[in-house]
């Protein structure tokens, strides 16, 4: 008798803010750095030392709170969560319980949509290093201070590819706004998942878990599927799921009770007196609205329109604010769309592969890429000659002209790519002795016939192209 | 004659004038101090090198001519919860047993820049909570005018040491009470500004709403002198007020012809003490004489504000103390099994009792289910407060009270009787809750010879006027310049 079942999820995302400093003092907010050398008496708390926010983060709050269409409360405070923990030098964590920052918003996961309860501003704690060989455990408080938002969804998510979804969507809007990069190998995002089940067509929500520790959008989806089966496992055997945070273990592949609903920790929230309430003006309200990019969503849909793109085509391109900026930017200066589009959905992350680069630390010209393109596409290179300026051009040997580039290595041809194939098939035709050499193992015979081939073109071909053209040629 | 006698401003006119140096003025505070803070405990520590380093710098600066404060060279004592840099900051509490500030706070720093000097550091209250001075680690501080009776508290060492000439002025700070009250008691003047008037970055926090540093001195002068170093917005404390820029000590004319005083009835009869009523009257008499015109008030909210402080300022301070946990600095107890092992035994042998009591309190009133009743009721009352002052200062523009129903209790009375102490604070605890300014003067003495204070009160931001008034009234009586007896003379002019 297998019963039908729902999962009703909600999340809890924490997202670092990318700000240079961090959000009560004026120390660098840099990932990694030794220990203990990214901090201040402040962010370490000492004793007599005072909060003071930093602007950019009340900023970049609103801009989220915009983006995720909330309602954004004009007097908001901050206040105190207090509770004992080695990585937490004060005791107390600053966040915001009683006025945060943005309620009400929601984010549209195609059809459907997810309703954000709130979303507030707050600072991470530090870390704790266990050693090895030591019973012995060290804080670090580098990240002690980093600005931290958290989005408190309400339980819409019904099954890990909506949570997914939403998550590439929170990290799709954020990263357009420039206000954190959503890294989650990095911690700069992660998610806790609350999560219950209820039988199919039960309106009332059953008793939820707390799942924390989940370090990557692989293991949400392992953690979600293994909690939901713990619980219908639970449920059909007859017992309660008890209401509990638990902790994942992502080597495991499982979740282990860490406190109950009745341990739950009392963090006597109270208003945080040393930061006073902030008002927010209707200028810089609207400065924040004006701030706010073309998002993912709507740039997609004019590509479309103005470009003529497919859709798949136009969505690859706008996953991330450079990749469409920079495909505008090429159009822009004369390389045709379609053309952009392939190099930039192909062959660019082809390069980066084999160059082991990551897409967000390359930054090419828009007018030297767009150079390439339109002589790659027009045959005046030839199409492996513009890969391999490509390459270049997305190395890191430095800026340099494309034009130059392919003059001083002699990569432009005259012909185009028939006229080569021509050469060669009457290069081939005329030397039956040298073919016949080279297919009998004497490979050296090839050097003559690419000469007489680059004779015929009169030198405007690469060698390298001819060669490769001619050893295709000769194995057929 | 002593030159501890002398004022801070006057003292800063005789090094100015090269008659004698900042480091002379320095060495006759800890001759004074050798010679007899045995007697009172006013001092937690001396950090001898610092001091004259910071002497030297400032003698340089007065000889380079960049020096220009009144205070320049001067000697300031500093409550041992300021931070200074490189010097023992305890509290006077066992939990901070050898910590050394990292840096300066900013009125410490502000001091040092003007020239003075940071003298020492003055005994006081384990974390500022208390009204006796009697919960030190360091033991109890005595009354100069009396070595059976507490100085009061929380700031008891600072006015104890004015008083007894082991120092011309002192930084304390007042949270409840803990500036005006043992200046109250020990026969010296002491001011709380406004809140925000002075930033509290680097004085480590009671009542982080309620938390004001402020001066103890001679007289009315020198803590105008001292509070136009200390004074003005800072960029580390986002509480701190703007105000609009005043010289306090230029401020000062004596005139207060026509200031209208108001004296609330409820502060005067049931409670306080006869001697003492009689002493704020003779005060109030006396500022009518030099011109001022006394409006009766009532102010029947200052009966709620005795609750309201202890339930606001022990939740603030739950949370403030929660960081001395015996991880980072500090003291931490030498056997424990586990992490929570380790908090509950540093915590309970590094707090004492006093502390302990009220981080209790505080964390009761926080705590899930009693946060309404208590936590968000005073929060409400103390806008109540704060709403009544405002209206009685469309009446009055001072208001006059005593600033303790009695004098100095004896030592050892108070203690065992917590809420009695607590009551005792209802006339300066309003004051921290609705952020006014608050002048302590002394205006006579009881039959046991035991100094009164009386208060004065203005609008948040009116520092100048409540100054102006204690002043006016300075010049026309000598109560202040009164010392105790039987103190040595610690080296002559």
């Amino acid at each position: 008798m297998s019963e039908r079942w729902e999962t009703v999820i909600g999340l809890e995302v924490h997202v670092e803010l990318s700000t240079k400093s961090k959000i009560f003092c004026a120390c660098s907010t840099e990932f990694g750095g030794r220990p203990n050398t990214h901090c201040c008496p402040v962010c370490m708390g000492l004793p007599g030392t005072l909060p003071v926010l930093n602007r950019k983060v009340l900023e970049y709050a609103v801009r989220a709170g915009l983006a995720l269409h909330c309602d954004i409360d004009r007097e908001t405070r901050f206040d105190r969560k207090n509770y004992f923990y080695p990585d937490l030098p004060k005791a107390y964590q600053i966040s915001q319980l009683y006025r945060p920052i943005a309620r009400n918003g929601y984010v549209d996961i195609g059809a459907k949509r997810i309703r954000i309860h709130e979303m507030h501003m707050e600072e991470d704690a530090g870390k704790l290093i266990h050693s090895e060989y030591e019973h012995e455990t060290y804080p670090d408080y580098n990240r002690a201070g980093v600005p931290l938002l958290e989005i408190v969804s309400e339980p819409d998510f019904r099954d890990s590819a909506e949570v997914l979804a939403y998550l590439e969507k929170i990290r799709s809007l954020f990263t357009y706004l420039g206000i954190s990069d959503c890294k989650m190998q990095e911690g700069s995002m992660r998610a806790d998942v609350n999560l219950s089940v209820r039988r199919a067509g039960e309106t009332a929500l059953g008793t939820r878990t707390e799942t924390k520790n989940i370090n990557s959008l692989r293991a949400i989806e392992h953690a979600i599927e293994s909690e939901r089966s713990r619980q219908i496992h639970i449920l059909s055997g007859g017992g309660a799921v008890v209401q509990e945070t638990r902790h994942w273990n992502d080597d495991l592949k499982t979740s282990t009770a860490m406190r109950s609903k009745e341990n739950a920790p009392d963090y006597r929230y109270f208003p945080e007196p040393d930061l006073p309430v902030i008002f927010i003006g209707e200028d810089f309200l609207q400065a924040a609205r004006d701030s706010l990019p073309e998002f993912a969503e709507e740039r997609q849909a004019r590509f479309v329109e103005q470009y003529a793109l497919p859709p798949k085509d136009a969505a690859r391109l706008t996953v991330r604010r450079e990749t469409a900026e920079l495909f505008e930017a090429v159009v822009s200066r004369g390389a045709e769309a379609r053309h952009v589009a392939n190099w930039l959905i192909v062959h660019v992350p082809h390069v980066l592969k084999t160059l082991s680069e990551n897409a967000e630390d390359i930054a090419p010209d828009p007018s030297e890429l767009a150079e390439l393109i339109r002589r790659t596409e027009s045959g005046t290179v030839s199409r492996a000659d513009g890969l391999r300026v490509l390459e270049a051009l997305l190395s890191t040997d430095g800026p340099f002209r494309v034009s130059d580039y392919i003059r001083e290595r002699g990569l432009s041809v005259n012909n185009d790519e028939s006229a080569l194939e021509e050469v060669i098939r009457r290069v081939i035709e005329a030397n039956p002795k040298a073919v016949n050499e080279y297919r009998s193992g004497k490979t050296k015979a090839i050097g003559f016939l690419i000469g007489q081939a680059m004779k015929d073109l009169q030198g405007k071909a690469t060698p390298a192209t001819v060669r490769e053209r001619m050893e295709a040629a000769l194995e057929t | 004659m002593d030159i501890l006698d002398l004022t801070a401003v006057e003292l800063g006119e005789r090094i100015r004038k090269r008659e004698l140096s900042a480091l002379e003025a320095l060495e006759a505070v800890y001759g004074a101090c050798r010679a007899r803070d045995r007697n009172w405990n006013a001092y937690a520590a001396f950090e001898i090198d610092p001091a004259r380093t910071a002497a030297q710098r400032a003698q340089a600066l007065l000889d380079s001519g960049e020096a220009v404060s009144p205070l320049a060279g001067v000697p300031v004592g500093i409550k041992d919860n300021l931070n200074v840099r490189n010097c023992l900051t305890t509290c006077a509490s066992k939990i901070l047993r050898g910590y050394r500030a990292p840096f300066d706070a900013t009125a410490v720093r502000k001091l040092k820049d003007a020239g003075a000097v940071p003298a020492g550091t003055l005994n006081m209250d384990e974390f500022a909570m208390g009204s006796t001075s009697e919960t030190s680690c360091y033991g109890p501080v005595r009354n100069p005018w009396d070595r059976e009776r507490v100085p009061g508290g929380s700031s008891g060492g600072a006015a104890a040491a004015v008083a007894a000439r082991e120092c011309v002025c002192a930084l304390g700070s007042d949270t409840g009470g803990s500036v005006r009250q043992p200046a109250s008691y020990c026969g010296v003047t002491g001011f709380k500004p406004s809140y925000g008037r002075v930033s509290r970055y680097g004085l480590i926090a009671y009542g982080s709403s309620l938390d004001q540093i402020g001066p103890l001195a001679r007289d009315v002068r020198d803590c105008a002198a001292l509070l136009d170093i200390i004074a003005g917005p800072d960029p580390m404390d986002a509480t701190s007020i703007p105000f609009p820029d005043t010289r306090f000590l230029d401020a000062l004319n004596g005139d207060i012809h026509g200031l209208r005083v108001g004296v609330p009835e409820e502060c005067f009869g049931d409670g306080v003490e006869q001697d003492v009523q009689t002493g704020v009257e003779a005060f109030l008499d006396e500022l009518k004489r030099v011109g001022a015109e006394l409006v009766p008030l009532r102010l029947p909210f200052l009966r709620y504000a005795v609750p309201v402080y202890y339930i606001l300022a022990t939740a603030e301070a739950s949370s403030n103390l929660a960081r001395f946990d015996g991880v980072k600095y500090g003291f931490r107890a030498e056997r424990y099994t586990t992490i929570e092992d380790l908090y509950t035994r540093t915590r309970s042998e590094g707090f004492g009792k006093e502390v302990q009591r009220r981080i209790l309190l505080g964390t009761f009133v926080l705590s899930s289910g009693y946060y309404d009743a208590y936590y968000n009721k005073a929060l409400k009352m103390k806008q109540m407060i704060m709403d009544g002052f405002a209206e009685a200062f469309r009446r009055c523009d001072v208001i006059a009270l005593p600033v303790s129903p009695t004098t100095a209790p004896a030592l050892g009375s108070s203690l065992s009787d917590p809420l009695k102490m607590y009551l005792s604070d209802i006339f300066t605890v309003p004051v921290n809750l609705a952020g006014l300014p608050g002048l302590s003067v002394p205006c006579g003495f009881d039959r046991r010879g035991l100094p009164i204070g009386a208060q004065l009160l203005g609008a948040s931001g009116a520092d100048a006027t409540v100054l102006n008034a204690g002043y006016a009234y300075q010049l026309a009586t000598d109560w202040h310049k009164r010392r105790p007896e039987g103190l040595e003379v610690s080296g002559n002019v």
